[in-house]
């Protein structure tokens, strides 16, 4: 991403020429700067954290604990989770795409506070290396749900220091959702009122409710940890007079809903991609939109559905079964909605479009799996199993990062100035698919079987499954390292992308790609709905139908 | 999205009188503290300090010179507080009656 790489004479000013040199980067207060050094960190947090899953698919390829030791195990299992998780798939979309689209498609010249955002980006980088020196010291081997009171007494490993990075990436992550909802509420263009906002808009917003709100328990829940084990103070060790389930209920007051912080913005962007390549309007506009926000209220309400065994109360345990059933409407009117959008659309398989149709399929997968956890007495038989592993791995890389990467391909030309080889991006994106599904649909099977995750050894007969798995996310690996070649080289030797490459019609590809470093030249006034495409049943593609935007 | 440029917080003399009665409060809490009301001393004691914040929130976080969106912005937060707590005691509160019901089950017939 360095500014070497796409210094090769761009025809007009914008905002990768505007300026060159470390100083430029690192000072900057351009919203798409911002989001360009967060996509090379999170890029490298995601190969770290790789690494890991790397390492440990290797060592369940035979039943015996022959590659690593258990404390090793675990402390690959929990490096795995923590980066994962708050150091990649929290902050992926909201920080990479919805920094570089959230003030463009608001036809905002940047977000409400610059500065702020660059805060957010050091913050994040700086929790990020509290993490790595835990790494590098020795590890910590308390999995990345840090749970009492084996965090809080006994592990002896750098629990502090992961926890540490967590607790200040947690305030990059609430200050950017408090800069994302002061945008969108103060500086949307003239005539872009909240019915015609990109359907991308409302699940960020949506998402950034569930930042502001969750994050700071999941901040007290650690601080709280960390009083307990430096000064003996009684919260969560029952000698003390403290309760270690209470660190449950905290911990997934925030990290329920953060499963929703890694999907609702990932469903935004499947939005804009099903629209786009079906070149139709979004079928259920509203419905989609208030189902972000329904997603992200209901979301606070489940969170027991994750200690259905661990010593809480029984009748607590129905609420929160009754209530996770619930939750899985609002997801699922989206899914209707986007099929619906399909239906008689003149749909084009684009790499963009083959992750969306993928996310569709998985992120169903994923959801409906959900429901046989979120059943008290199916989950006494599964809690604990690789069957919640192979779930929440359909939601978050068969759903979160599917769309991810869609979302990468498809605004990479606006990004970068440049276009992708879209034939490497197809071959790779059905490789992705093909790999995810070798990887963990074999793991539903060894959960119903009975077989526990956060193990290294195991019986015998499951190796034939952990076989195929381990062999199907070696394929999955491959998947991501073709793309991650083809875009470093695209910077380069890419085609030079048009302003609107795709022909759709959010305000973002009206402006020239890269765009200018203040987007706009002047503020553009929106007199249509998102999702105005002209050409309904199939047409033939010709001309533009961007979205009209008079100029003022 | 008109801005609003109204009078942005209060005058002089409104704080002085809401620091008088925050100090006035904290006097309350400290003579509440030293009598026993039994089951009563906890809910007092919130009570005072829920009073005390309100204060604070309303006038010197200015909450009370700004927009309806605050007022919903500001309220939301001890809305979730509201959630946070309820659904934990959901649990705890709950505890003993659910181990009522597992004593219930007959014991597992042996040999
Ligand atoms: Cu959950």
């Amino acid at each position: 991403m360095s500014a070497q790489a796409t210094s090769a004479a761009e025809p007009q000013r914008n905002y990768l020429n505007a300026d060159y040199g470390i100083k430029s980067w690192l000072l900057t207060t351009d919203h798409k700067r911002i989001g360009l050094m967060y996509l090379l960190t999170m890029t490298l947090f995601f190969f770290l954290g790789g690494a890991f899953a790397v390492a440990i698919r290797l060592e369940l390829a035979t039943p015996h604990g022959d590659l690593v030791e258990s404390e090793t195990y675990n402390k690959l299992f929990t490096m795995h989770g923590v980066i994962m998780i708050f150091f990649f798939l929290i902050p992926s979309i909201p920080a990479v795409l919805g920094n570089f689209l959230l003030p463009l498609m608001l036809g905002a010249r940047d977000l409400a506070f610059p500065r702020l955002n660059l805060l957010t980006w050091y913050l994040f980088t700086i929790g990020g290396v509290f993490t790595l020196y835990a790494v590098v010291s020795g590890g910590v081997d308390t999995g990345w749900t840090f749970y009492t009171p084996y965090s809080s007494t006994y592990a002896n490993t750098h629990v502090i220091a992961t926890a540490l990075g967590v607790f200040i990436t947690g305030f990059s992550s609430i200050l950017t959702g408090l800069n994302f909802i002061v945008t969108t509420h103060k500086m949307r263009a003239p005539g872009l009122t909240w019915f015609r906002l990109p359907l991308f808009v409302w699940a960020h917003y949506a998402t950034s409710l569930i930042q502001i709100l969750g994050t700071p328990v999941l901040a007290t829940a650690i601080l709280l940890v960390g009083i307990e084990r430096l000064f003996g103070v009684g919260i969560f060790d029952p000698k003390l007079g403290g309760d270690p389930v209470l660190f449950q209920h905290l911990f997934w007051f925030y990290s329920h809903p953060a499963v929703y912080i890694m999907i609702l913005p990932s469903m935004g962007v499947i939005s804009e991609l099903i629209s786009t390549f079906a070149r139709k309007r979004v079928f259920g506009y509203s419905f989609i939109a208030m189902s972000s926000l329904a997603i992200a209220i209901l979301g606070f309400f489940v969170w027991g559905h994750h200690m259905f065994v661990s010593g809480q109360s029984v009748y607590a345990g129905v609420v929160f079964s009754l209530l996770s059933m619930l939750v899985a409407v609002p997801s699922a009117v989206k899914v209707f909605n986007w099929t619906a959008t399909l239906y008689k659309g003149s749909i084009q398989f684009s790499t963009p479009m083959i992750y969306a149709l993928g996310f569709l399929g998985l992120f169903t997968i994923g959801g409906l799996t959900g429901l046989f956890l979120a059943t008290l007495a199916v989950d006494v038989h599964v809690h604990d199993t690789y069957f919640v592993v192979a779930h929440f791995h359909y939601i978050m890389v068969g759903g979160a990062l599917m769309a991810y990467l869609g979302g990468l391909h498809f605004w990479w030309p606006k990004i970068t100035g440049r276009m992708y080889p879209e034939f490497l991006g197809k071959i790779s994106a059905v490789i992705i698919f093909l790999g995810f599904n070798l990887t963990f649909f074999p793991q539903f099977l060894l959960g119903y079987l009975g077989m526990p995750r956060r193990y290294h050894v195991y019986p015998d007969e499951f190796q034939v499954l952990n076989v195929l798995s381990s062999a199907g996310a070696s394929i999955l690996g491959l998947g991501y390292l073709i793309p991650m070649a083809y875009l470093v080289w695209s910077l380069k030797y890419g085609k030079r992308a048009p302003s609107n490459p795709w022909r759709a019609s959010g305000l973002e590809w009206t402006t020239p790609s890269p765009p200018a470093t203040f987007n706009f030249d002047r503020t553009p006034v929106v007199t249509t709905e998102a999702y105005h495409y002209s050409e309904e049943l199939g047409a033939p593609r010709t001309g533009t139908d961007v979205r009209e935007v008079e100029i003022v | 999205m008109s801005s609003h440029d109204e009078h942005h917080g209060a005058s002089l003399r409104t704080y002085l009188v809401i620091f008088g009665s925050l100090l006035a409060l904290t006097g309350l809490t400290v003579w509440v503290a030293f009598h026993d009301f039994g089951s009563f001393n906890t809910p007092l004691a919130l009570v005072i300090a829920g009073v005390k914040g309100t204060l604070v929130v309303l006038y010197f976080m200015h909450v009370r010179y700004n927009s309806r969106l605050v007022w919903v912005f500001a309220a939301a937060g001890f809305l979730w507080l509201m959630i946070l707590f309820g659904f934990t005691f959901s649990d705890y509160l709950t505890r003993d009656a659910a181990e009522a019901t597992v004593q219930d089950v007959p014991a597992w017939p042996t040999r």
